[in-house]
């Protein structure tokens, strides 16, 4: 499906992006570009093709699981746009 | 004082081990370069007080005979590796102010041989760009320019403050990251060596996250064999990243000498594009002559999956950027516009704090991963990822490495392509490849273009195996004979 205005409106929702109206067209006009130009992949046969999940098989690494690390709650809120003691300070979300 | 800066890393080792001048001086000197620099826009932040306290640890290790491996060896670093207490923004708006609490495992390897930190270097926001010209900051400017013009060209992207700081002689070698092509086409612009290792070969503990299955960290020097120094440094294992690879890291440049008669290098047909420029394709036949007047012998190969390398990239990349920056909500670090609910101040910061290129790729990303598009899309995109894996693998076993070019052209000028997203992406048609099957790859200067700018050629080596791509690129390098220095245009007055 090509990519319209009305696409671009819904996606921008999703990733919590506002969006004004002045530069939905425009958006709207380059993601379809890309996106023709995306759908060259629709020539590959990939029946039967395992997609690549890593790039050199290898074992996952696992650590013992014990606490490593902790007790930085001044490290954590170091870089907070807004705190009140020892929290994150968010716009109110219940009434 | 300013031929300190002219030195190469292997030089100057030598130089600070016997005496010649002081790790101070080195330091000094390049942060006098740096401060005659202004207008190539390549550093973001200067960290002077750091660089003489390191600079002036180095001078007592080194009289007192502890000398670690780059003691003493001024280098940059790009913005996107977190530095603790340090400017790290990744040329983005949305992390301003952002100062890490923590100290990214490349650039800790790096403090722990004695390098010393001279600032944190330019970049496109996010490493999303070709030609620096997204970065927050404003554009990186090239410090090469065409013979008989003085228009500002671009150093590439996303890499572009790394790259012409090294060519500009402002740091001796710096800190890199490739994705997509971020190391390897800033190096080709600038004259500079770049060198992506493979996936995996350094932590990724610290960096600013882009595509985390195509991410990789890596180096830019002026020599092979100071990007070797280098990436001895930087790389090896790291339980903070279960990517990482659990191998020794070898001693690249002690496996830089030797020769290459008897191993058999890769031109992989699919790279001969339609319209290709006459000098690229004349510098592509002079590199593997070179190298067969060493001993090489010279192969075709076919990697017929090539030319759907960037289409997948571009499903890949921005669905696992779109992923990485949902982290960017004004909570936590960085910028915060406020909103009247918790949802519309996301939207505002987000809308406020990403440039348009971030913007577009964070879309493109979320719309391939939305409800009902992930098979179409991303699924299919990782299938024909295999295939490039496999074609790799199936020339490699016939071959030791692939010579390949760089780039497409030389340095462009700044404004050029920048309104256009699917031309600028293009840039990355040599480089993408590598990335989407996590190989190694090196960009080296090989010859000069009709306007007198670097042109580079790429090797390719089999995976883990960095040595022999290095080695091979250090008879390139001797073959070329190159000894590239822009005139130092920026320091007039």
């Amino acid at each position: 499906m090509a990519v319209d205005e009305q696409i671009v409106r819904k996606v921008a929702r999703l990733a919590r992006i506002r969006l004004d109206d002045d530069k939905v067209e425009s958006m709207a006009r380059e993601l379809a570009a890309i996106f023709a130009w995306i759908d060259q992949l629709s020539e590959v046969d990939t029946r039967g093709v395992e997609p690549m999940t890593s790039v050199e098989a290898m074992a996952m690494k696992k650590r013992p699981d014990v606490v490593t690390d902790g007790d930085r709650v001044a490290d954590v809120l170091a870089n907070a746009p807004a705190r009140e003691g020892d929290f994150f300070v968010v716009p109110k979300v219940v009434e | 004082m300013s031929d300190l800066t002219s030195l190469t890393v292997a030089a100057a080792r030598e130089g600070l081990r016997n005496g010649e001048f002081s790790a101070r001086e080195l330091t000094e000197a390049h942060l006098a370069a740096i401060d005659a620099a202004g207008r190539l826009n390549a550093f973001v932040a200067v960290t002077v007080d750091k660089a003489l306290d390191m600079a002036g640890e180095s001078d007592r290790r080194l009289a007192s005979g502890e000398a670690r491996p780059l003691e003493g060896v001024p280098v940059g670093v790009k913005d996107l590796f977190a530095t603790e207490g340090v400017h790290t923004q990744a040329g983005s708006h949305i992390l301003d102010g952002f100062r890490p609490t923590y100290e990214s495992t490349v650039t800790a390897n790096l403090w722990r041989d004695g390098a010393v930190m001279l600032g944190k270097l330019n970049m496109d926001e996010f490493a999303m760009g070709s030609s620096n010209e997204t970065s927050h900051y404003g554009p990186v400017v090239n410090p090469w320019r065409a013979a008989g013009s003085d228009a500002p060209l671009t150093p590439g992207g996303s890499s572009g403050g790394s790259a012409a700081a090294v060519a500009a002689r402002l740091c001796m070698a710096a800190t890199a990251s490739d994705t997509g092509g971020s190391i390897r086409q800033p190096a080709a612009f600038t004259g500079t060596v770049g060198v992506k290792p493979t996936y995996g070969r350094c932590s990724r503990w610290g960096m600013v996250a882009f595509a985390s299955s195509l991410d990789q960290a890596g180096v830019i020097a002026r020599t092979v064999r100071d990007a070797a120094l280098m990436l001895s440094s930087m790389a090896g294992p790291d339980e903070k990243d279960t990517t990482c690879a659990d191998l020794p890291v070898p001693d690249f440049a002690a496996a830089l000498d030797g020769g290459i008669a008897g191993m058999t290098v890769g031109i992989p047909r699919e790279y001969r594009l339609d319209g290709m420029p006459e000098e690229i394709a004349r510098l592509w036949e002079q590199g593997a002559e070179w190298l067969k007047a060493q001993g090489a012998e010279i192969v075709e190969v076919s990697l017929p999956h090539t030319k759907y390398a960037l289409p997948a990239y571009y499903i890949i990349a921005p669905a696992e950027a779109s992923s990485n920056l949902a982290r960017y909500d004004g909570v936590r670090y960085g910028l915060r516009v406020a909103g009247d609910d918790l949802t519309e101040m996301y939207e505002n910061t987000r809308a406020e704090g990403f440039g348009d290129e971030v913007i577009r790729r964070v879309l493109i990303g979320t719309h391939v991963l939305s409800a009902g598009y992930y098979d179409a899309y991303y699924r299919k995109a990782q299938q024909v990822r295999t295939l490039i894996r496999r074609d790799f693998d199936a020339a490699f076993e016939r071959v030791d490495v692939l010579l390949t070019p760089a780039t497409p052209s030389p340095a462009f000028q700044l404004g050029e392509m920048s309104d256009d997203p699917l031309q600028m992406y293009l840039n990355d048609i040599f480089t993408v490849t590598v990335n989407m099957a996590g190989l190694p790859g090196v960009a080296l200067p090989a010859g000069l273009s009709a306007s007198g700018l670097p042109l580079a050629l790429q090797l390719i080596g089999k995976p883990f195996d960095e040595a022999t791509m290095l080695r091979v690129a250090a008879r390139l390098e001797e073959a070329a004979g190159l000894d590239l220095a822009p005139d130092a245009w920026w320091r007039a007055s």
